[in-house]
């Protein structure tokens, strides 16, 4: 069995990010690979040690940066990894899932497992799409996931309001992670050595035969309503009084 | 409201006459409804013409809160919002739909293959519907329910959908957060249908009661899927619902156990509210992961949020941050929480919560 990871470059998790001149500041801070991607590299990596996967294609779509991410992934225990180079302009999910289409479509996956959503768009819609665009069934926000003993369907748990649910996919199909799925590993060192030798193939949009064009537009970009400053009470009896004058108790 | 650059000639007098600008109505009486135009001879003004499809979450014939969010948030797309309701209690549903106030239409779909909310029978299903009504939006509440099926419909129908909006400025543009709250965006979609899910604490509900909507059978679509539904372990709780709750209490690593959240449960009890937990408390297996508040969990905006033991690291502020009046108790007085906090409490939760539970009685 084939698997398919996309991985994602995004501004570190950890980096509080600034706001200028209507967008984001992306110039300057710490990127890393998009933790839920993280999530989906290791659970192909944990296939593939229990002996049911065969090989595992990281790519990754953006600038060249994105070579870095792909490292990590190989680093981890990725076999191969694609990058698609589609320069600096941000992509939207609907152009991403439509590159990931005609991947599918040369690369012949059994599964693709994606985060369930990147931490900077936070749209929560790669996956999804990707299986409409494939007519796959989808697994959303898996925090369990078991392959039948002949590899033709996988069972997820689903994390959903209220609870978990447990679905069967026929395969192929998509898988995206949710936090609770499992604990990624670190690369080591040698691995990460081994990891840049790894094969890493270059392709453009163009060579998969994609030139799709957003009609989703962002206007503008700015700081959230900042909250006003508080006061620190004293006592639990002054927080009640507070609390009573505000009429919240 | 824009009104004639957008419509015939006809529909803008037969709109008159039923008294829609409000003058003269009775006189008139009610005229009969133009015929409702179907996709293929649309003129490009017609189409314009905003008029939206809410997808209605719901289970055990219970329509889901967050739904009732979703057509408020319609109401703000301007145009006639309709209802979509499936599943094999679907005419039990649409019967509780026809009073909502602010529907005029509810499709009903009864089938048993839209019970369990998969989103390989959905995506076809709202296709269908847009295509056989000519919805020129689509909504649904940001829910897990919503999120699985939305985008999926969306690839179907070769849009780009919005998630999580927060604001609708017009018929084409809407606002909504990207990093983890840190920063708002204002986006203008040009596409031919607009998919959107919304933060239900962002919008007002629709009223149940009082609306005169009328319910149609819905359009068919295929209902074949790769998926097939297993089983579920739902959480039985008694108290308020976290996502609708009016008090909130949560808790975070701090609590050191799951039995330790028993405090906050007794608190949480004494206010009338709901119980959460930042995401170290769920990963630590304190309480499960229907819990959790923040960028990958829950998103709430109650009257007051009371964080015990919870250090605010941008990922749970992300998640309630809008709360109206939050509270912090943390013996650490540099916690990035109290930077966010109306009131600020250092002191140990081990004694402050039940201490303020205890006062609370009185």
């Amino acid at each position: 069995m084939k698997i398919l990871v996309p991985v994602k470059r995004v501004v570190d998790y950890a980096v509080k990010i600034r706001v200028a001149n209507g967008k984001v500041d992306t110039a300057s801070v710490k990127h890393s690979m998009n933790p839920f991607d993280e999530i989906a590299v290791e659970q192909a990596i944990r296939l593939k040690e229990a002996k049911k996967a065969t090989e595992i294609l990281a790519v990754s779509i953006g600038s060249t940066k994105a070579q870095e991410t792909l490292r990590t992934a190989l680093a981890m225990g990725a076999d191969k990894a694609l990058h698609i180079d589609t320069g600096d302009s941000e992509t939207l999910p609907l152009q991403v899932a439509k590159l990931l289409k005609a991947i599918v479509d040369k690369e012949k996956p059994d599964l693709v497992i994606l985060g369930k959503q990147a931490i900077d768009d936070d749209a929560n819609q790669t996956g999804q799409m990707l299986a409409g665009l494939l007519g796959w069934p989808q697994a959303t926000f898996a925090s369990k996931v078991e392959l039948a003993a002949d590899n033709k369907k996988v069972n997820v748990v689903r994390e959903i309001d209220g609870g978990l649910e447990t679905v069967s996919c026929a395969i192929p199909a998509i898988i995206t992670a949710d936090l609770r799925l499992n604990e990624p590993r670190y690369a080591t060192l040698p691995n990460i050595m081994k990891a840049k030798k790894k094969p890493l193939e270059k392709l453009t949009p163009k060579d998969l035969g994609v030139d799709y064009v957003g009609k989703l537009t962002t206007l503008l970009v700015e700081e959230p309503p900042k909250r006003a400053g508080g006061v620190k009470v004293e006592s639990v009896d002054e927080l009640i009084s507070k609390l009573k004058e505000k009429g919240l108790i | 409201m824009i009104l004639p650059r957008l419509l015939s000639t006809s529909r803008v007098f037969s709109l008159y006459h039923q008294g829609w600008n409000g003058s003269n109505s009775a006189r008139f009486g009610r005229l009969p409804e133009p015929p409702v135009p179907s996709c293929t001879n649309l003129t490009p003004h017609q189409k314009r013409y905003a008029s939206t499809l809410v997808l209605v979450e719901h289970k055990n014939s219970i329509i889901a809160a967050s739904s009732l969010n979703a057509i408020g948030a319609a109401a703000k797309v301007g145009g006639p919002v309709s209802a979509l309701v499936a599943g094999s209690n679907a005419d039990a549903v649409a019967k509780q739909l026809a009073g909502v106030v602010g529907l005029d239409k509810v499709l009903v779909v009864n089938s048993a293959a839209y019970d369990h909310g998969l989103p390989e029978v959905f995506a076809p299903l709202i296709k269908a519907s847009v295509e056989n009504g000519s919805f020129s939006h689509v909504l649904a509440a940001a829910s897990p329910f919503g999120k699985n099926i939305i985008p999926r419909a969306a690839a179907l129908l070769d849009v780009s959908p919005v998630s999580d909006v927060i604001e609708v400025k017009s018929e084409d543009t809407f606002v909504r957060p990207i990093y983890a709250g840190n920063a708002i965006a204002t986006v203008k979609s040009e596409d031919k249908v607009k998919l959107l899910t919304v933060r239900s604490t962002s919008f007002a509900p629709a009223v149940l009661t009082g609306g005169a909507a009328t319910a149609e059978a819905g359009a068919t679509a295929a209902t074949e899927s790769g998926t097939e539904w297993v089983s579920e372990e739902v959480v039985k709780s008694d108290r308020p619902e976290l996502g609708g709750a009016k008090v909130v209490v949560a808790g975070g690593r701090a609590l050191k156990s799951g039995e330790n959240f028993e405090i906050l449960y007794n608190l949480a009890d004494k206010l009338g509210g709901a119980v959460g937990a930042s995401r170290a408390a769920v990963d630590a297996g304190f309480v499960g992961n229907d819990l959790q508040i923040g960028q990958t969990g829950k998103i709430i905006a109650p009257q007051l949020y009371i964080a015990v033991g919870i250090s605010g690291a941008i990922q749970h502020l992300a998640g309630m941050k809008d709360s109206k009046v939050i509270v912090s108790i943390n013996k650490d007085p540099e916690a990035p929480i109290f930077q966010v906090s109306d009131y600020g409490l250092v002191a140990d939760l081990f004694k402050a919560v039940p201490e303020l539970a205890e006062k609370l009685n009185k």
